[in-house]
């Protein structure tokens, strides 16, 4: 076990906030979304993983019954557009269109726009600090 | 005028004993002959092969250049290798995407958003004969990076070989086929550990008595590296995970001074020289003393640890992308210094995006300037006898015998990866290194040092794969199953769910006589996946 607040050194920034992380699609590239959920989980939140190849209408149903505060995505396989756009429409026909989701992985500069576009609240890339995504996440769950 | 930057970091004092390898090990100011064991009489190509398998190192024979690649239709990919061929590349190494790679056809749903997307879609021979077009598979060695399906994309290329007019015994090349990785790292898995290691194991059988110049595994620690192991973490689990090959065969009856001949490694190379180039000689020397040792391996050729390797992955970095070009032909040098057999240099854009030919062609002569222009390839281990070379040596193998001692403890690699131990380890290691990073205590130059504004903004645009590309895939896919005997077809899938349910028969001829068959990749997975069920994944962090 860690000690809580490796990552960011200040109290609790995510204190009762529930998150799921989730991989869509095939990718299995997961140890960025494993380092975010210990990261979020060092932060104080509660953390629900997904593992790896979920569809997005499992991700929507689970973010649903779990009744999380914020959905963070992980995609690395360049699939992200199609799979954002699914667990957006998704999470709407369960009237959960409200939960903020992150996105995270290998995401070009010239797709940025568009995904905030559709609906995603903050992009990370693997060369952001651990401390300011989850100061970002916080701004957006305050 | 020119000003020290404000971000340039400290460095350490003489006498600091803090100063430590990625991989913990504490380095001395000055190495000496007190810091090693090693006495100078050994030669390369004698056992335990510390100083290389070769006698004659690279001088009997250059590493091959082996460029990852493939993306999208057969018909672009196969351009692309002929661009490569045409370039001086020695050997192919095929991209496959993540359908191909995790047992889906192009029409199905999970498929969709995938298709094409990180490599070539190969559902059935048809995509491989046209991936393979104008391309003398007896005269080409072939690296397939696949896991989950290996088993498959191998019988169809035995299958491709066939219908080429190619005898089986002239194939050459490489299936990653090692699944026991793709559990802690690289999740392209399908079946639960146990069958899949009998498709592994009858993989290599049928291989060694039936294609014998190729190697049908490479035991692959690159992928955990990459997730954040480190270096000797990495050859450690990967030797673990070879022994587990290793008695996996011999309880499947095969000969292990056969089959260890044909056993290969691949893994990534960072940016730390020294601890790179070490890692190689200790676990080429470990691996050895293991099959000895353990199995009484005498045949001086199943004691060869051959190794190939890929430069860059995770110590590439997005911001200023043309600083990767330094930082890959720094980890060339250690590759050639450490003597592996095959080399993939990783395009400058790669933290990007799938590379441009213009990449692509740079990564490609990296290694031709190593190669021609350095002259470090001229004489064997030329680091050997280096006191800090020998020290780290020793103290790595020392280290990876420890760490393989912690899974031995556990209850064996297998036992490890099925409840997740293994995997929430990497998770750990993996979470230190970016805190690390993020604290300034590893440094990483235009990361967290020497920062520029602009940075990123000269990556260019990353092109996007054609929507047509997919819908040319699906078309053609629909044509196949169209035009096949559709009664064959049925036939041999059957034969193929009889074969896996007794344990005892060798699944290779079946899927070879799948795949000429026409049946696809997705159709075969279903029929295995119907005996055997899917791996269940321990999520815990």
């Amino acid at each position: 076990m860690m000690t809580a607040n490796a990552a960011t050194g200040s109290p609790p920034a995510l204190k009762g906030k529930r998150i799921l992380v989730a991989k869509p699609g095939l990718d299995g590239h997961d140890i960025g979304a494993k380092v975010i959920a210990l990261a979020l989980r060092d932060a104080g939140a509660e953390v629900i993983y997904t593992g790896l190849r979920k569809s997005p209408d499992y991700i929507a149903r689970v973010a649903v019954e779990e009744d999380v505060d914020a959905v963070g995505l992980s995609v690395l396989s360049g699939s992200h557009r199609e799979l954002v756009a699914q667990t957006v429409s998704c999470l709407r026909q369960l009237d959960a269109g409200d939960i903020p989701i992150f996105l995270g992985g290998t995401i070009p500069q010239q797709d940025q726009l568009e995904l905030l576009a559709l609906g995603v609240r903050r992009i990370f890339t693997a060369e952001m600090a651990l401390a300011d995504v989850i100061a970002a996440v916080a701004e957006v769950l305050a | 005028m020119l000003t020290a930057s404000k971000t340039a970091p400290e460095p350490a004092a003489s006498d600091d004993a803090t100063v430590r390898t990625p991989s913990g090990i504490a380095l001395p100011l000055v190495a000496t002959a007190a810091h090693h064991a090693a006495d100078g009489e050994e030669l390369p190509g004698q056992y335990p092969f510390t100083r290389g398998v070769f006698a004659d190192g690279y001088r009997g024979r250059l590493w091959t250049m082996r460029q990852y690649s493939g993306f999208a239709t057969a018909e672009e990919s196969n351009q692309r290798y002929k661009f490569l061929l045409a370039r001086g590349q020695s050997g192919l190494s095929v991209a496959l995407d993540l359908p191909t790679q995790c047992g889906y056809d192009p029409i199905d749903p999970m498929a969709r958003p995938e298709i094409g997307k990180v490599g070539v879609s190969l559902s059935n021979l048809a995509e491989m004969e046209t991936l393979f077009a104008g391309i003398d598979l007896s005269r080409i060695s072939t690296s397939f990076t696949i896991n989950g399906t290996a088993a498959i994309i191998y019988a169809m290329y035995v299958a491709c070989a066939d219908k080429q007019g190619v005898p089986r015994d002239k194939l050459t090349g490489t299936i990653q086929n090692d699944i026991l990785k793709e559990y802690v790292a690289r999740g392209t898995w399908i079946f639960p550990v146990r069958p899949s290691m009998r498709l592994i194991a009858d993989s290599i059988l049928y291989s060694n008595a039936t294609t014998p110049r190729f190697n049908p595994i490479s035991i692959a620690g690159a992928h955990v590296r990459d997730a954040g192991a480190t270096a000797v973490e990495e050859m450690a689990y990967t030797l673990a995970n070879g022994l587990a090959y290793v008695d996996e065969l011999i309880g499947r009856g095969g000969d292990v001074e056969k089959f260890a001949k044909r056993l290969s490694f691949f893994f990534y190379v960072h940016m730390d020289f020294f601890e790179e180039v070490c890692k190689f000689r200790a676990g080429r020397r470990l691996w050895a003393r293991l099959l000895r040792e353990r199995y009484g391996v005498s045949d001086a050729k199943a004691l060869h640890f051959r190794f190939g390797v890929v430069c860059g992955g995770s110590s590439l970095t997005a911001a200023q992308p043309y600083n990767n070009v330094t930082r890959v032909a720094v980890e060339t040098m250690a590759a050639v210094m450490g003597g592996a057999q095959s080399i993939f240099t990783a395009a400058f854009d790669e933290a990007l995006q799938l590379p441009t030919e213009f990449s692509a062609e740079l990564a490609l002569r990296t290694q031709q300037i190593v190669a021609y222009e350095s002259g470090i390839a001229n004489t064997v281990d030329p680091l050997g006898g280096s006191h800090l070379v020998e020290f780290l040596t020793d103290r790595m193998e020392r280290e990876m015998e420890r760490v393989m001692a912690e899974i031995d403890a556990y209850g064996g690699v297998v036992k490890a990866i099925e409840e997740g131990w293994l995997q929430a380890r990497i998770a750990e290691r993996a979470l230190e290194r970016k805190l690390d990073i993020d604290a300034k205590r590893t440094i990483v130059v235009g990361v967290n040092a020497f920062r520029r504004d602009d940075d990123g903004a000269d990556a260019g645009t990353v092109p996007r794969l054609d929507p047509a590309a997919t819908q040319d895939i699906v078309k053609k896919f629909e044509s196949v199953r169209q035009r096949r005997d559709t009664a064959l077809v049925e036939r041999t899938l059957a034969r193929l769910s009889e074969a896996a349910a007794a344990d005892r028969e060798n699944l290779l001829p079946y899927l070879v006589d799948c795949c000429h068959a026409y049946a696809t990749v997705g159709e075969m997975v279903t029929r295995l996946r119907s005996r055997w069920g899917d791996f269940q994944e321990p999520v815990q962090l």
